[in-house]
């Protein structure tokens, strides 16, 4: 069931295109993230969404609702995590997560939630005195807490360690089974990989391509290697089976792309064999959501 | 089941803002800043002033005339200035954004933000008239006719608070609200007598709302009088003004 239906979005700020004509579909019990570099426009929907601000064209529905219009019946269904702040300098944890809980009907235990985000020891605390990732934590938490159906997370593990990520990640994932929307923004392909069911990848402001993480990176496989720089490859690709590709980039980095299959693994290796070269750390992988992305935009996903 | 089964609905509005104003006054009785600028300064005049005769403050008992100035100004310091510095700095921290985004409506807030206003200036009223009146204070006229001028100077103060917290950048207002604070504190006849300037500067400080608000309590409390009129329009003119452009240019990000 559709929860977030957005489509050819527009937003301009002066002379600053924010988003040009973006359009994505979130889903229940689906974790959607929005995947995309610095500046690409993913904070921009997001708000829109939430409706702090109005799109300059385009069709944007929540829970088939309008944002603006009908801002009063969505408050109480969505939550919003955004990318900083919004939680008063001086309020502690614990007084401001019960404070949002009670203008729910019917929220979680504010204790509990502390508690399973790991600040029950900081309830006393006030939020300047949190750590950067305690304080984007009460800030999910205040997302969470009124038990929405769908939410939004701007960029929800910025400037957490390695564990706190992990204990967010399962939080979304629990978020996803109890049949909640969730909409991510990130550029962490990483988390986008684990977590996503559906992947919008934007760039300038418009979706430059959408799936499943498998979708995206497809099956295809490509082969690396580390070797002495200038081999010949001109007679390698001779070797190769017809359609492959192959490159060095930077010097000494080796890159086949085609359809590695045995027979092509066992072709590389015996070439290397035939030329003297010993192929260091040599492996096959599948493409990553990274490479999709430096494919689709010629840009490093961490703009 | 799961916790986070969704089950969203908003609390009864009334909740709402009794929740949000039980949390605001909290963390203003908190706030040290706060205490210093709604309590503590106006004591210390009240008792500075009052218990000794650095100011000649014309015929009469001091206090007398002290204690309506020492009320004008709590009710400035909590309206205006608290107000002004508080709300800047939450809509620079993006705190009105995120509320905005549970079911607080903005009048909701705005209402709570009125309610706590109105309950600390209840607190320094007890306060003030306590020191007071220990300090020999005789207090005269219609505490309903004192009230209602607080109640409209409240309103033109607030006003006048929320249309700079909601248009100026936080650190501006920071130091615009104090400035003004201090300006109107000397100016507005709070501790000194208006007679002592010179008759046109002094015919345009009594249009000040500090003024307006001190000389009615003054007029009322000192002297017993019955509504101060024009003290009223004046006030009733900063109050409408105030709220009507802090509506219009108000920006909650």
């Amino acid at each position: 069931m559709t929860a977030v239906h957005l489509a050819a979005l527009v937003k301009r700020y002066g002379a600053t295109t924010a988003l040009n004509g973006l359009s994505l579909t979130a889903r229940r019990s689906e974790v959607t993230a929005i995947l995309g570099p610095n500046g690409a426009g993913k904070t921009t929907a997001v708000e829109i969404c939430a409706g702090f601000r109005r799109a300059d064209g385009g069709t944007v529905r929540v829970l088939d609702l309008d944002p603006v219009a009908d801002a009063r019946a969505l408050k109480p269904r969505v939550g919003v995590m955004p990318q900083s702040g919004g939680v008063p300098v001086s309020a502690r944890a614990g007084e401001f997560l019960r404070l949002i809980a009670s203008f729910y009907a019917h929220p979680v235990s504010p204790a509990a939630l502390l508690e399973r985000l790991g600040l029950a020891d900081h309830a006393r605390t006030s939020y300047r005195r949190l750590s950067g990732g305690q304080q984007q934590r009460l800030s999910l938490a205040a997302a969470i807490v009124g038990r929405p159906e769908l939410v939004f997370l701007d960029e929800p593990t910025a400037g957490l360690d390695p564990q706190a990520r992990h204990a967010t990640w399962e939080l979304i994932e629990e978020l996803r089974e109890a049949g909640v929307a969730v909409v991510l923004t990130t550029h962490h392909m990483d988390e986008a990989e684990r977590l996503a069911d559906r992947v919008f990848i934007v760039d300038h402001g418009r979706v430059v391509a959408h799936g499943s993480p498998g979708e995206l990176t497809g099956a295809e496989r490509q082969l690396r290697f580390r070797a002495r720089a200038g081999l010949g490859l001109d007679e390698l690709l001779a070797a190769l089976p017809a359609g492959s590709a192959a490159k060095e980039s930077p010097a000494g980095h080796y890159l086949i792309e085609g359809e590695v299959r045995p027979e092509l693994l066992a072709t590389v290796t015996t070439w290397c064999a035939s030329h003297g070269v010993l192929a260091e750390d040599l492996r096959i992988e599948r493409r990553t959501l990274e490479d999709v992305f430096l494919e689709l935009t010629g840009r490093e996903l961490r703009g | 089941m799961s916790t986070f089964m969704p089950a969203p609905g908003a609390a009864p509005t009334g909740r709402l803002i009794a929740a949000q104003t039980t949390y605001e006054i909290r963390t203003l009785l908190r706030n040290g800043e706060q205490l210093l600028l709604t309590m503590i300064i106006p004591v210390v005049l009240l008792v500075l002033f009052g218990a000794t005769d650095l100011l000649d403050l014309g015929p009469g008992q001091r206090v007398d005339f002290l204690a309506p100035g020492v009320l004008a100004l709590a009710v400035m310091s909590t309206a205006f200035t608290g107000q002004a510095i508080g709300t800047g700095f939450e809509r620079r921290y993006g705190v009105l954004k995120r509320l905005g985004a549970t079911p607080l409506s903005r009048s909701g807030l705005i209402t709570a933000k009125t309610l706590t206003v109105i309950a600390v200036e209840l607190l320094q009223a007890a306060l003030i008239t306590a020191v007071a009146l220990s300090l020999g204070w005789h207090p005269h006229g219609d505490p309903l006719t004192a009230l209602l001028l607080v109640l409209v100077g409240t309103a033109a103060f607030s006003g006048f608070g929320l249309l700079m917290a909601g248009t100026l950048r936080a650190e501006a207002t920071l130091a615009a609200a104090n400035l003004v604070y201090v300006l109107l504190l000397v100016l507005g006849g709070v501790l000194f007598p208006l007679d002592e300037f010179p008759s046109g500067v002094r015919t345009a400080l009594e249009l000040l709302p500090i003024s307006a608000l001190a000389e009615g309590l003054r007029q009322v409390l000192q002297h017993g009088a019955g509504l101060p009129a024009r003290e009223l329009l004046i006030l009733t003119a900063w109050a409408v003004t105030g709220l009507l452009l802090a509506s219009r240019f108000f920006r909650w990000e």
